[in-house]
């Protein structure tokens, strides 16, 4: 009886998110008639995915108990080195492998301050994010990188696989690879096992420091991956690209249903966080909202997610 | 074993072939039907026309000012105006672009965040038959029927020729520079450069960056009074950074020459009072109303100028 009392409010908890954002679409369909388009949809989920990718490495520190400040700084570098690459006339395959490699061992470096250097993730992140952000304009001089000159560098974020965008079809393929390790391998387990309790975990045995590096790695290699999407999609390296991402990706784990304080929480609710956003975003330009309001609009539903949350932990 | 190695090769064979048919199936075009540019009544039934404005931040009174040129023109001329903010963020202009496309707007007004970031939006809203018109900063690349700008390098230049005549010829100068990379720091910093670079006596001490942002403004010239003990005149690339380095020179009690660009409310203000020398004023009102007037000209079928140029003008009193 209680167990099953418990079990329907997981699902009620896993529900919310998804009836939050069948509700949002379902009032901007109606006050707007250019919302519920194709173009329109896969418009909104080409939008999404920048978001999206880093969210989903984001679940995964926050599960552990961590939060990784450093996304945006490393989706900026990583963007801008493959950029720097590319136009220095590198193969552009070469040149997307070496930037996401870029990306993972600055995430892997996160996980070392963690880990062995016992910093807390909120500021060993806090330090790596000015470090990046300084490197990154140290390294594009301020201005942006163009000149990439590479078409199958170009397809990567501004192409298409019929009528789908590609960087839709990247978040897609990321998705479900991560949901299959979050669910169904030993990893994903000690994932959860870690936010839930630490101590307990590493006495079962279980070698926290190197399930945690391989997080904050992960972390790293989704911002590399969507820095490089997010060059090809503007053709250019920004130096200020990036800026506050992490924030967006934070909201999504959290709008998602995923507990800041880890073990509690699942990647289909940040899929549907980032959704959320995402959308929010599109409609209130639809809707010709003022940038403005827009802020308040989004850092409200972002509250409200969070209230009803504690509610359900609480009650 | 040999039955599990060939039903391996099978396998691996149909990935294979099913991932180069996906490959081969990609492009860059936008697959979506394009419209044909007969259908000129937008997203309206009663035949008004709407036009887009991306501004690429309203957190900057000039942008706010060139907004509000646009919606005046917009309401004598009886379209109706669409703005988005894109708050420095080229990835969210692009986005904005993208929503604007989505509502069939008539014409889109895109004040870039940045030159090369813009060009996939341009091209977005080239592929939906939308006329395009760069303000204030222009693109590298995509189809775009006109721009409406002031000559920065020009208002640069005004700055410099204006310090030179104050200072008598010679002097020590510093720069404080826009965000690094946009085309209104480099211009600036151009002409600047140009008409100083031309005089013998003048001599710039300090070129700082301080993202065209009245704080960094302050706490940069803050650190520049302390490295130089001579200054003799500041040339700041807009107002913001010029009234920030302003506080900066008055806390000090230093008595030093300071001229802004962009000639905004606070700054004209300030010449009035005699605390900046003088400001360059780029009438961002006129640049909005000028957007507005020649998207609307276009979209009647008038042949526009592909470059508008705003005047400026030296605001010294």
């Amino acid at each position: 009886m209680n167990v099953n009392k418990q079990t329907l409010s997981i699902q009620l908890q896993k529900l919310g998110p998804f009836l939050g954002l069948l509700l949002l679409i379902i009032v901007l369909s109606i006050l707007s008639p250019n919302f519920l388009t194709l173009n329109n949809i896969l418009n909104v989920l080409r939008q999404v995915s920048i978001n999206a990718l880093i969210a989903f490495g984001m679940t995964f520190v926050i599960l552990t108990g961590g939060i990784d400040l450093s996304v945006g700084a490393i989706l900026a570098l990583s963007g801008a080195m493959t950029a720097g690459m590319l136009s220095a006339g590198m193969d552009p395959v070469l040149a997307v492998l070496l930037g996401l490699l870029s990306g993972t061992v600055m995430g892997a470096l996160n996980g070392l301050l963690v880990t062995k250097g016992k910093v807390a993730p909120f500021i060993a992140t806090l330090a790596t994010m000015t470090i990046f952000r300084g490197l990154t304009l140290v390294y594009t001089d301020g201005r942006p990188i163009t000149g990439l000159e590479s078409d199958l560098f170009r397809m990567l974020g501004a192409g298409y696989l019929f009528v789908i965008p590609l960087p839709v079809i990247w978040m897609t393929l990321s998705f479900i690879i991560l949901y299959l390790i979050l669910k169904n391998t030993t990893i994903g387990r000690h994932v959860y096992a870690i936010g839930g309790n630490e101590e307990a975990t590493r006495l079962s045995g279980v070698n926290v420091d190197r399930v945690k590096i391989f997080v904050y790695s992960l972390t790293g290699f989704l911002s590399a991956m969507a820095g490089i999407i997010l060059t090809s999609r503007l053709d250019s390296a920004q130096p200020t690209a990036g800026f506050t991402y992490e924030l967006d990706a934070i909201a999504a784990v959290v709008l998602g249903g995923t507990s800041l304080t880890g073990g509690r929480g699942w990647i289909v609710g940040t899929l549907i966080g980032a959704l959320i956003i995402g959308i929010l975003n599109n409609g209130l330009n639809l809707l010709n909202v003022s940038s403005f309001y827009q802020q308040v609009v989004k850092g409200a539903v972002i509250l409200l997610a969070v209230l009803l949350d504690r509610k359900k932990t609480y009650a | 074993m040999n039955n599990h190695f060939i039903k391996r090769f099978a396998l691996l064979t149909v990935l294979t072939l099913l991932t180069a048919v996906l490959l081969a199936a990609c492009t860059t075009e936008s697959p979506v039907p394009e419209d044909d540019g007969t259908t000129d009544e937008g997203g309206t039934s009663d035949g008004e026309l709407i036009i887009g404005l991306s501004i690429s931040t309203l957190n900057n009174p000039f942008f706010v000012t060139l907004k509000e040129g646009a919606e005046q023109a917009a309401e004598e001329l009886g379209v109706r105006l669409i703005v988005v903010d894109a708050q420095d963020d080229p990835a969210k202009q692009v986005a904005d672009v993208e929503d604007l496309v989505q509502q069939q707007v008539d014409a889109i007004l895109v004040n870039p965040t940045d030159g090369a970031a813009i060009v996939t939006a341009i091209e977005t809203a080239n592929q939906a038959s939308i006329p395009v018109i760069t303000v204030d900063r222009g693109a590298e690349g995509g189809e775009v029927l006109a721009h409406v700008a002031s000559d920065n390098v020009e208002g640069g230049k005004m700055a410099g020729e204006f310090i030179i005549e104050l200072l008598g010829g010679s002097g020590k100068v510093v720069e404080l520079e826009g965000i690094p990379g946009t085309s209104a720091a480099r211009d600036r910093g151009q002409g600047f450069n140009e008409a100083v670079g031309d005089a013998e006596g003048i001599e710039i001490v300090a070129s700082q960056p301080a993202d065209f942002d009245r704080s960094k403004g302050l706490t940069v010239m803050e650190n520049i009074l302390q490295s130089h003990a001579e200054i003799d005149a500041v040339f700041a690339h807009n107002d913001e950074m010029a009234l920030g380095a302003l506080q900066a020179i008055e806390a000090a009690g230093r008595d030093i020459i300071v001229v802004g660009f962009d000639a905004t409310d606070d700054a004209v203000q300030a010449v009035q009072e005699g605390r900046l020398a003088a400001t360059v004023a780029q009438q961002p009102s006129l640049i909005g109303q000028l957007a507005v007037e020649t998207a609307v000209k276009a979209l009647n079928g008038e042949s526009v100028d592909e470059m508008i140029p705003v005047e400026l003008e030296l605001v010294t009193e």
